[in-house]
């Protein structure tokens, strides 16, 4: 079983996000980037199914410039066994996904395994792109995901409940908790990793069907009005008269 | 050219979610000077959809192909495809829903369209481009995102526009068939599974959330959490550390890595407020932090704020509701 696992690097959960002068970028000043927490449950189970079954291969694959490469020798660290870098800056998910589509083809891969979404550009779209562009079913978001030979048995989010879907190799999947718990890797991993192979790539078509005019932050909170909690109450009285929400 | 609208049904009736997507894509087919026509996927009834008129549809297609009951993607992708062709859509509207999202990444690619997600206003059309306003960093930031492809799918988040109610205005119901066959049914769900909702309320449908974290001690405490939110015809959510010790379901955790919502009121309650759990949350129009630490971040985001004991605070606040009547 061939695993392809998609990775991107976004900025840690916890950076104040801030843009250059001009709105039109992310200001990546001092901002420590991270591997998609999304796409964490992806290459953790990606790694156990692996080890569950002998012969099979884990391939971490970002498309990004060389600044992602600790972050793919991380994934490296964690189990994976070769990683791709398709070497361009992403434009949009429809350029991600063009370029994730061509090295799951090239590569034959069976499953292929990425996060819900990244946590910068929220997009949730890039899974359905890459299983259309490929002709394969895509389930997402994915909370479970086991493998019987060539068939898969997920358990797939829906508002209220789940659905459980089972489909045969090749497939998509997004993941997203609780399908795993992530790992991190250990002194024997990250020395391993130094000698896995990487290879990067020139990125296929320059196509891109979006584009970001400007960045905005959120208008600025008037401050909160406290309420004395001997009077709770007085707290309800003002969500149904002044903020009218109730 | 005209709007198609994708309106998701449950239980015979159309979601509230997609009463905004209509109202969505209602207004945009008038900014563009044209109609909007609704294709109808899940369980509905005739008379349900024919309401959508309220929200200004004026044609709305369903195909009664019992198997489309569930979400199935490829039938339900090749399903919209179909009606956007026959209906010459150069712009398609869903819910940026599980189901919303996961069909409209794979139509963006059939129908050669640019798609944007979490799309929070209607789109400005002046100036030769086509431009919406999306929510970006987890709710920390906006982007303004030009679509540049002929066809334009937009995903509108929810509880981002208010669903308009026109009294008396009807939609005409037109059987529509995809032709589908079996082999579109390949990846149908084998079983549905749906799980026990607080009141009965969808949390990422909640026009209100009560929600907990770890300063409410234990699961035991969680009726105090369940009593607000009862009278308040709200939903129950909680912070990413209750999930991850299981005192609530993971379906229940909002934050960055968990549900994303954006409800008129979110209650938190014993929730200190850290980066992560502010971003699922911060989109949401009031805030309400009951903590005893005065110094909880949470404090900074919200509202209106009481500092003071969750076991003490809760049981004053429901009281209140219900005087309220």
């Amino acid at each position: 079983m061939k695993f392809l696992v998609c990775i991107s690097n976004v900025p840690d959960t916890t950076t104040k996000i801030t843009f250059t002068p001009d709105n039109k970028e992310f200001n990546k000043a001092g901002v420590q980037f991270v591997i998609n927490p999304w796409d964490e449950y992806a290459l953790t189970r990606a790694i156990e199914l692996k080890e569950a079954n002998a012969g099979s291969t884990v391939t971490v694959l970002n498309v990004g410039e060389a600044d992602t490469e600790p972050n793919i020798r991380k994934a490296l660290a964690i189990g994976a066994d070769d990683a791709i870098r398709v070497n361009a800056a992403p434009k949009d998910a429809f350029f991600v996904a063009e370029q994730i589509a061509a090295i799951a083809k090239e590569g034959a891969y069976d499953v292929i395994l990425m996060g819900k979404e990244s946590i910068d550009y929220n997009g949730f779209q890039v899974h359905g792109m890459v299983g259309e562009l490929l002709g394969v079913p895509t389930v997402a978001p994915a909370m479970k995901l086991d493998m019987s030979g060539n068939t898969a048995t997920l358990e797939r989010e829906i508002e209220g409940g789940k659905e459980i879907v089972q489909v045969n190799t090749p497939f998509v999947a997004s993941c997203q908790q609780p399908m795993c718990e992530p790992r991190i890797p250990n002194m024997r991993g990250i020395m391993t990793a130094r000698t896995k192979p990487l290879k990067v790539v020139p990125a296929t078509g320059n196509a891109a069907r979006t584009q970001v005019n400007e960045y905005a932050l959120p208008p600025k909170k008037q401050g909160v009005k406290l309420i004395d909690a001997a009077n709770a109450g007085e707290l309800i009285k003002l969500l149904r008269n002044e903020a009218k929400v109730i | 050219m005209s709007v198609l609208v994708v309106v998701e049904c449950d239980k015979g009736e159309v979601k509230k979610s997609s009463l905004e997507v209509a109202t969505y894509g209602a207004q945009l087919a008038a900014q563009l000077g044209t109609s909007a026509t609704a294709i109808a996927v899940g369980e509905a009834t005739d008379a349900s959809l024919a309401k959508l008129g309220e929200q200004g549809i004026t044609k709305v297609l369903y195909d009664k192909e019992p198997r489309l009951k569930d979400f199935v993607n490829n039938a339900y992708t090749k399903l919209i495809a179909t009606a956007a062709q026959q209906e010459d859509a150069k712009a398609i509207v869903l819910a940026n829903s599980n189901i919303g999202a996961s069909v409209g990444s794979r139509l963006s690619i059939r129908l050669q369209a640019s798609l944007a997600t979490n799309v929070v206003e209607l789109p400005k059309t002046d100036g030769g481009q086509f431009t919406v306003k999306r929510g970006a960093f987890s709710g920390k930031a906006f982007s303004d995102v030009a679509l540049n492809g002929e066809r334009k799918i937009i995903a509108v988040k929810k509880n981002s526009i208010e669903a308009q109610h026109e009294a008396g205005k009807t939609a005409e119901v037109v059987a529509f068939s995809a032709q589908l066959s079996d082999a579109d049914f390949a990846d149908a769900p084998k079983q549905v599974v749906m799980q026990d909702q607080a009141g009965g309320i969808l949390l990422p449908e909640a026009e209100r959330v009560v929600s907990g974290g770890r300063g409410m001690k234990g699961p035991e405490n969680w009726h105090l959490i369940e009593d607000l939110a009862k009278a308040l015809h709200a939903a129950t959510a909680c912070s990413k550390p209750v999930s991850d010790v299981d005192w609530r379901p993971h379906h229940e955790h909002v934050g960055q890595t968990g549900i994303t919502v954006s409800p008129n009121l979110y209650i938190a309650c014993g929730i200190s407020g850290a980066i992560q759990h502010l971003a699922g949350v911060n989109s949401s129009k009031v805030i309400v932090v009951i903590n005893k630490d005065p110094e909880a971040p949470f404090f900074k985001a919200a509202d209106y704020g009481i500092v003071g004991d969750v076991f003490d605070v809760l049981p004053k606040l429901t009281a209140a509701v219900k005087e309220l009547g």
